[in-house]
């Protein structure tokens, strides 16, 4: 392409395209924009840990730890401040334990701000962790045998 | 990652609900079926979890002069089987990518065991998976993945080809089929509870 050519052809271009774009005029589908949850989280990841990036104690949250709500009725009033995730957190795992990978997928955040988030929650005392068995003791004969077991009966 | 020192306080024995999980690794080539095999054993809604992961820790010469992404997202497809009350059986298919063998290493620690679904039509997608799980003595299982329309093999051809120890069980399954899954996940557990 000739220099020439190129300059003749970018000048006039944006203000001759500028009077059809009608703000008002509805989207054809493939220009349409992002909305609700499709452009991303509102508050920045960061913001829900406070910049934090790893829990205060580290290697308590592997993704089979399990994780449940302690019952609040036993100690009225202790919640401290926390944010919505804190609360979502704590109610999908009130009924009944379930893992930290669980519970990034139900709340859907990485797992590694759900482990921020539940470092807060364990450090008000508000949900009690059972981290997997160590590789060391595993595997225990009646463990195994119980799993054989389980899976036979499935 | 875990602590050196194993906290009793939390540990599975002093457990106030008598809650344990276990976790078993879903392995192989891309397309060999392990999202599959993962939703037919699972009694939950297959489900996806997302691991952030920072860049920082590479060499910096990966990053200079580029505005380069700082942190990447793994995404692991896992599902949960409940054997009994109390006793839950996490699978978690390992994310494909080769790049991510530091997510393997977390995922690996502590499971049970592995199974490397083979695709024969690409016996060699599954090449690493196996290096990997026998470098790190987890024991696991060959599951060849017959897909429709491919030539049947015989598990001693498949197990000849990867050069596999002659302990290591090869079986032949369909990942679609939930009995299939389960026969596999019953043979891995009886050859790790066979290699204590």
């Amino acid at each position: 392409m000739s220099e020439s050519m190129s300059i003749e052809d970018a000048a006039p271009e944006p203000l001759a395209a500028l009077p059809a774009t009608d703000p008002f005029e509805l989207r054809p589908p493939e220009e349409d924009r992002w909305f609700d949850a499709e452009a991303g989280p509102l508050v920045r990841l960061f913001s829900m840990t406070r910049g934090r990036v790893r829990p205060v104690e580290d290697g308590l949250f592997d993704l089979i730890s399990l994780i449940r709500a302690v019952d609040q009725t036993e100690r009225p009033g202790a919640e401290p401040a926390m944010g919505p995730e804190h609360h979502a957190l704590l109610a999908l795992c009130r009924d009944e334990p379930l893992s930290v990978a669980e519970l990034g997928s139900y709340t859907d955040l990485p797992v590694s701000v759900v482990r921020v988030l539940l470092g807060d929650l364990h450090e008000a005392e508000l949900i009690s962790v059972v981290r997997p068995v160590p590789l060391a003791q595993l595997p225990d004969e009646r463990l195994l045998r119980d799993v054989i077991n389980g899976l036979r009966a499935l | 990652m875990a602590s050196v020192h194993s906290d009793l306080s939390v540990s599975a024995a002093a457990s106030p609900w008598g809650a344990v999980a276990l976790k078993i690794l879903v392995a192989g080539g891309f397309g060999a079926g392990k999202t599959t095999l993962v939703g037919a054993l699972s009694e939950i809604r297959p489900l996806r979890t997302e691991e952030q992961l920072s860049e920082l820790g590479r060499p910096l010469d990966d990053t200079s002069g580029v505005e380069a992404k700082r942190t990447t997202t793994v995404a692991m497809d896992f599902g949960r089987i409940d054997l009994r009350p109390g006793l839950a059986l996490y699978l978690f298919g390992t994310p494909g990518q080769d790049r991510f063998w530091f997510v393997w290493d977390e995922l690996a620690q502590g499971a049970l065991g592995a199974v490397v679904l083979a695709d024969t039509r690409r016996l060699s997608d599954c090449f690493p998976s196996v290096d990997f799980f026998e470098q790190r003595g987890i024991p696991f299982v060959i599951a060849v993945n017959c897909f429709e329309g491919t030539e049947a093999y015989a598990p001693d051809d498949v197990r000849e080809a990867l050069d596999l120890d002659p302990g290591v069980p090869v079986l032949l399954c369909d990942a679609r089929r939930r009995e299939d899954g389960r026969e596999l996940l019953i043979q891995l557990v009886e050859h790790a509870a066979a290699r204590r």
